[in-house]
C-alpha cells in the first residue's frame, strides 16, 4: 500500500455518496430512540423480530444471539439471503401486500434509495447513530444509517499460492497462469459484488471483466463464498468476496492472506433501517437500537472482520487500518441508475 | 352399466346421492388447479408489459445466444442422460428381473434409495466429492499417484458433470420400467424358442430385447423428460461452470429486475416438448399390450449365471458407489468435520454443524414445521382427491369422467418449475391472491404429485371387484357410504403407498417451491439451496442426513404397511 493513499479518510470517501442520497427538502429526523423501558416492554409483547440480511449467516445469528440473550423473550429470526435477492423478494412481497419484514440490512446501499423514494422505510433513529455516527453516514430524513462497512479484496490461499507469486492487482489476475484458479461472486446474487462491480468497472474498465471471463472462473453466488471456496482449497484466489469473510478465516487460522489491489479496493457500505409496514414495529426499533450500539458494532468488528463507522468502535490489532487502504469511491445513486446495465453486461461476459 | 343398475333400484329413492356433485365440484377444482396456471402463463408469455398482445417474448429464444445456448445445452444434457440411464438401467434390470444375481433384493432397496435421495442433494454430494480441488476423490486420486495439486481426475461442474449427477438419479425410472417389463415376458415364450431350436442368444434377439423395448424407449423418454426439467442439479453445478441449462435461465428470470413475459415465454416450449414426449411414450407403452395375450404367463426363466453372477453383483455394487454410497459418504464427512477436504483426524471432528443446524440457525425449526406440514397435508390431499377420481373413473361414476381422468393425468406433462411459474403468474394477483402462504405451496405440491398416486390407486381399484360395492348399493347405501365402507378399506394398502409416495415427493421438492417461497414459507428443500449457494456445505450436510432419515423412516413404513395391508386385503376379496 503506497503511503500517498493514507490520507483517504472512510468517511470522506463515503460523504458524497450518502449525502446524495438524502432529500434536501423533507422534515427533520424523529427524536432518537432510547432502549427504554416501554419499548422494551412493547417489544416482548410483540415477542420476535424479522430480520432481512444478507450478512454471511453465522456472523448474523451470532448478532440475533446477542440481542436475544440481551433482551430475553423478543426472538429475532434471521432472513438471510444475497442482498439482491432480498431486495427481490421484499418487492415481490411487498407488491403481493405481505408484510413480513421487521428490520433490513443491505450490502447494496442503492436499495435504500429506493426503498426510500417509495416510502417503504418507517423514520428511526437510534440513539447511538444519533451520537457516535457521523452526519455523512446517515440518512439526513432518519431513514438508515450505516451499520456495517466492508470491503471486497483480493483473497488468495497460502498453501496453493506463494506470497511472492501472489496478484497485487485486479489486472494481474488476467495473467494466463491463474486461468482455472479463480472463484468470484456474482452480481445478481449479492450487493457487496454488484457494488464492487460498480467501482471495478468504472474504476478500471469493463475490459477488465471481459478479460477476466476469459480466465475459466468458477462462478458463485455470495459474496462470502469465494472465501469459503479459497479455504477448503477449492480455488488459490478470489477475485472478490468480502473483506469480513477473509479476515475470520485468516484469524481462525486457515491458510488465508488478503491483497488489497493497487487499482484501489472496493468500498461496501450497508446500511441498515426498519419497515414502515413492519408488523412488530417496537421490536423493530429496539433491534435496530442493537445494532447501532457500540456492543454490537464492537461484535461485528472483532468477531465478525468489519468496519464501523461509530466512533466508540476500536479496529482489531493486527488488521491493515483501514486509513493505509487505497479505496474505491461508493456511489449508491449511480449504481441504482446503473443496476440493470450492470447486471445485462455480467451476464454479456460471464454467461450465467 | 352399475350405475343404470343402481339408478333404477327402488331402495335408494328418497336418498341424494351425492356422488354426482361431488364428482362435478372435484372436476372444477382440478380444472382450476391446472388451467389457471397454465392460461397465466400463455397470457404472460404472449403479452408486452401493458398487456397487449406480441410474439416479442419469444423472439431471443431464437436469436439470442442467451437463450439458444441454454436450450442447446439442454438438449444435449437430456439426450445424455436418457442414453446413460438406458445403457446402466437395462443391463441392471435384467440382471435383477432374470438372473440368479445374488442380492437382487439388496440392489432393488439401494436402487430404491437412489430414487428417494433429492437430486439436489445428491448434487451438492458430488460437489464434495469431486469440486475439481477439494473433492474428496481428486484429493484421494493426487495421494494415490502424486500427482501435482491442481491436477484433477473429476470435474463436476462441468457439462458431463451434470450429465453424470442427473442420470445418478434418473436411472431408477428406466430400471424400475425395464425390470417390470422383463418380469411380465412370459417364460413360455422363450422357452418356445429354445425347445425350437434358438440359441440363447437368438432367443434374446427375437423375443426378450423385442419385448422389452418399448419399456426401455419408454424409460429413456421418462430420463429425458427429468433431465429437461430438473432444476437443482444445474443450479447448483452449471452456473458455477458458467453455464445455464432452461431451468436455471427461467429462475434467472425471476432474479430483479423480473421478466415474467420471458420466463413464461421459455416454460412453453418445455411445456409443449414435455406433452409430446409423453404422447410418445404412452403409443410406445400402448403397443406393449400383445405380450400379454394368450391369458396367464408363467414365470419367466431365472437365468443362471454360474461363478459370473458375483461379478454381476460386483458391477451393480459399483454402479451404485455413484448414487448412493459414495454421496452418502460425502455427506457423512461434510456434516462432522470443520473442513471436509481436510483428512479425517481427531481435531478435524467437530459437532459444530449440527449444533449451528439445531441450535443458532433460525430458520431450521420453521422450516421443518413447514416442511412436514406441507408434507401430510399434501400427502392426505392429494391421496383423497386420488382416491376419489380413481374411483369415479375405474367405476364410471359420471358420464365425463374421461374429463377427470384428463386432468388428473395432466400434471404430468407441467414440469415443476414451469408449474411454479404458473402458478406464482396465477396467485400473485386477484382473484386469488395466496402468494406467501403455504396454499400456493399446498397447491404447488398436489398439483404435482397428483398424476402418480392417481394412476397407483386406479390400478387398485381395478384390483377391487366392483361386486362387493354393487351389493352394499343393493342393501341400500348410497354410493359415498359403498365407497367408505366396503371400497375404501379394501384399498387401504394403495391408499397409504399413495400417502407416502406424496409425502416423500413433497419434502424433497424443490423446482416448483423455489418459485413460491416467501420468508414465513420457507420449506427445508428451499433453505438447503439457500445455503449451498453461501458455501455452508457442513450444515447442507446435516439437513440432508436428516432428510434421508425421515425419508427411509416414511419408506420402511409404507413398505411394511403397504406389505401386510396387501395380504389382509386379498383376504377379504378371495
Amino acid at each position: 500500500m503506497s503511503k500517498s493513499y493514507a490520507k483517504t479518510s472512510l468517511a470522506a470517501i463515503a460523504a458524497t455518496a450518502l449525502a446524495m442520497l438524502g432529500n434536501p427538502a423533507s422534515a427533520a429526523p424523529p427524536e432518537p430512540t432510547k432502549a427504554a423501558p416501554q419499548l422494551i416492554e412493547a417489544a416482548k409483547k410483540e415477542g420476535k423480530v424479522v430480520w432481512y440480511t444478507s450478512v454471511d449467516l453465522p456472523m448474523a445469528e451470532k448478532i440475533a444471539k446477542a440481542f436475544e440473550v440481551k433482551y430475553p423473550g423478543v426472538a429475532v429470526r434471521v432472513e438471510r439471503s444475497g442482498a439482491e435477492r432480498v431486495f427481490q423478494r421484499i418487492g415481490q412481497e411487498y407488491s403481493s401486500k405481505i408484510y413480513a419484514a421487521d428490520a433490513v440490512n443491505s450490502s447494496d446501499a442503492a436499495h435504500f434509495i429506493v426503498w426510500k423514494r417509495d416510502g417503504w422505510l418507517m423514520a428511526d433513529v437510534p440513539e447511538d447513530v444519533a451520537k457516535y455516527f457521523p452526519k455523512d453516514q446517515q440518512d439526513p430524513d432518519g431513514m438508515f444509517a450505516a451499520f456495517r462497512v466492508t470491503l471486497s479484496p483480493i483473497g488468495y490461499n497460502t498453501t496453493l499460492v506463494k506470497k511472492e507469486e501472489a496478484p497485487k492487482s485486479f489486472k494481474d489476475l488476467l495473467d494466463p497462469k491463474w486461468s482455472g484458479k479463480i472463484v468470484k461472486a456474482h452480481p445478481s446474487y449479492s450487493g457487496t459484488i454488484l457494488t464492487a462491480t460498480y467501482q471495478t468497472a468504472r474504476d478500471i474498465g469493463w475490459e477488465y471483466f471481459e478479460k477476466l471471463s476469459q480466465q475459466k472462473v468458477m462462478q458463485v453466488q455470495s459474496a462470502t463464498d469465494p472465501s469459503k471456496k479459497l479455504s477448503v482449497g477449492e480455488r488459490a484466489i478470489s477475485a472478490d468476496g468480502t473483506e469480513y469473510n477473509l479476515l475470520q478465516l485468516k484469524e481462525k487460522g486457515e491458510p488465508i492472506e488478503i491483497v488489497y489491489p493497487t487499482e484501489g479496493t472496493p468500498l461496501v457500505v450497508g446500511p441498515s433501517g426498519i419497515m414502515k409496514n413492519a408488523p412488530n414495529p417496537n421490536a423493530a426499533k429496539l433491534f435496530n437500537h442493537f445494532l447501532f450500539s457500540v456492543e454490537c458494532q464492537q461484535l461485528i468488528v472483532d468477531v465478525g472482520g468489519m468496519r464501523s463507522f461509530h466512533s466508540q468502535v476500536k479496529e482489531k490489532p493486527g488488521r491493515t487500518p483501514l486509513k493505509q487502504i487505497k479505496l474505491m469511491k461508493e456511489d449508491p445513486a449511480a449504481v441504482e441508475k446503473q443496476v440493470e446495465e450492470i447486471k445485462a453486461r455480467y451476464t454479456k461476459y460471464f454467461k450465467v | 352399466m352399475t350405475a343404470a343398475v343402481a339408478a333404477g333400484l327402488p331402495g335408494r329413492l328418497g336418498r341424494v346421492d351425492l356422488s354426482r356433485p361431488v364428482v362435478l365440484l372435484l372436476a372444477a377444482v382440478l380444472c382450476l388447479l391446472i388451467v389457471l396456471p397454465v392460461s397465466w402463463l400463455v397470457y404472460f408469455a404472449f403479452t408486452d408489459r401493458d398487456g397487449l398482445p406480441t410474439f416479442a417474448n419469444f423472439a431471443p429464444l431464437f436469436s439470442d445466444p442467451a437463450y439458444t445456448e441454454p436450450m442447446i445445452t439442454t438438449l444435449v444434457i437430456s439426450v445424455s442422460v436418457g442414453l446413460a440411464c438406458a445403457a446402466v438401467a437395462a443391463p441392471m434390470g435384467w440382471l435383477v428381473a432374470r438372473t440368479d444375481v445374488p442380492f437382487a433384493r439388496t440392489i432393488r432397496s439401494l436402487i430404491m434409495a437412489s430414487f428417494v435421495t433429492p437430486p439436489f442433494l445428491g448434487a451438492i454430494a458430488w460437489e464434495i466429492l469431486a469440486a475439481p480441488n477439494s473433492g474428496m476423490l481428486n484429493q484421494w486420486y493426487r495421494e494415490l499417484t502424486g500427482a501435482p495439486p491442481d491436477q484433477h481426475l473429476f470435474n463436476i461442474y462441468s457439462l458431463t458433470g451434470v450429465i453424470f449427477v442427473i442420470a445418478c438419479y434418473t436411472f431408477p425410472y428406466v430400471f424400475v420400467l425395464v425390470a417390470n417389463a422383463l418380469e411380465r415376458i412370459p417364460g413360455e415364450l422363450e422357452d418356445a424358442s429354445s425347445i425350437l431350436g434358438g440359441r440363447a442368444w437368438h432367443t434374446a434377439r427375437r423375443i426378450t430385447v423385442p419385448l422389452a423395448l418399448p419399456a426401455l424407449l419408454a424409460g429413456c423418454l421418462v430420463a429425458f423428460l427429468q433431465a429437461m426439467t430438473l432444476f437443482g442439479s444445474p443450479a447448483i453445478l452449471a452456473l458455477p461452470a458458467g453455464f445455464h441449462t432452461m431451468t436455471t435461465k427461467i429462475w434467472s428470470l425471476f432474479q430483479y429486475p423480473p421478466k415474467p413475459g420471458l420466463a413464461a415465454a421459455c416454460s412453453l416450449p418445455l411445456l409443449l416438448l414435455t406433452v409430446v414426449l409423453l404422447r410418445a411414450q404412452h403409443m410406445i407403452l400402448g403397443r406393449r399390450s400383445y405380450q400379454v395375450i394368450g391369458g396367464k404367463s408363467g414365470a419367466p426363466r431365472v437365468i443362471r449365471l454360474g461363478p459370473w453372477r458375483w461379478l454381476a453383483l460386483a458391477v451393480c455394487l459399483i454402479v451404485l458407489l455413484n448414487p448412493v454410497f459414495l454421496p452418502y459418504l460425502g455427506l457423512v464427512k461434510a456434516a462432522f468435520t470443520h473442513v471436509f477436504s481436510q483428512p479425517l483426524t481427531l481435531k478435524n471432528l467437530t459437532l459444530e454443524h449440527v449444533d449451528f443446524v439445531f441450535f443458532e440457525f433460525s430458520s431450521t425449526r420453521l422450516a421443518l414445521k413447514n416442511t412436514f406440514l406441507l408434507g401430510i397435508l399434501a400427502a392426505t390431499l392429494g391421496s383423497g382427491l386420488a382416491l376419489v377420481i380413481a374411483y369415479a373413473t375405474a367405476r364410471r361414476v359420471v358420464a365425463g369422467y374421461r374429463v377427470l381422468d384428463f386432468f388428473a393425468t395432466a400434471p404430468v406433462a407441467i414440469p415443476a418449475i414451469v408449474l411454479g411459474v404458473g402458478l406464482f403468474l396465477a396467485y400473485t394477483r386477484p382473484p386469488f391472491v395466496l402468494y406467501g402462504t403455504l396454499s400456493i405451496l399446498l397447491i404447488a405440491f398436489v398439483t404435482i404429485q397428483l398424476p402418480a398416486a392417481y394412476q397407483q390407486l386406479q390400478s387398485a381399484f381395478r384390483a377391487v371387484n366392483p361386486e362387493l360395492e354393487e351389493a352394499s348399493r343393493i342393501l341400500g347405501a348410497t354410493r359415498l357410504q359403498a365407497l367408505r365402507h366396503i371400497t375404501a378399506p379394501l384399498l387401504r394398502s394403495g391408499v397409504i403407498a399413495a400417502w407416502c409416495f406424496i409425502f416423500i415427493g413433497t419434502i424433497r421438492e424443490l423446482s416448483a417451491a423455489i418459485m413460491l417461497f416467501t420468508a414465513d414459507t420457507k420449506v427445508i428443500s428451499v433453505v438447503i439451496f439457500d445455503l449451498n449457494e453461501n458455501g455452508h456445505l457442513g450444515p447442507i450436510s446435516v439437513l440432508g442426513i436428516l432428510m434421508l432419515v425421515i425419508t427411509f423412516a416414511v419408506v420402511t413404513l409404507a413398505n411394511r404397511l403397504h406389505g401386510s395391508g396387501a395380504w389382509r386385503g386379498q383376504r377379504v376379496t378371495g
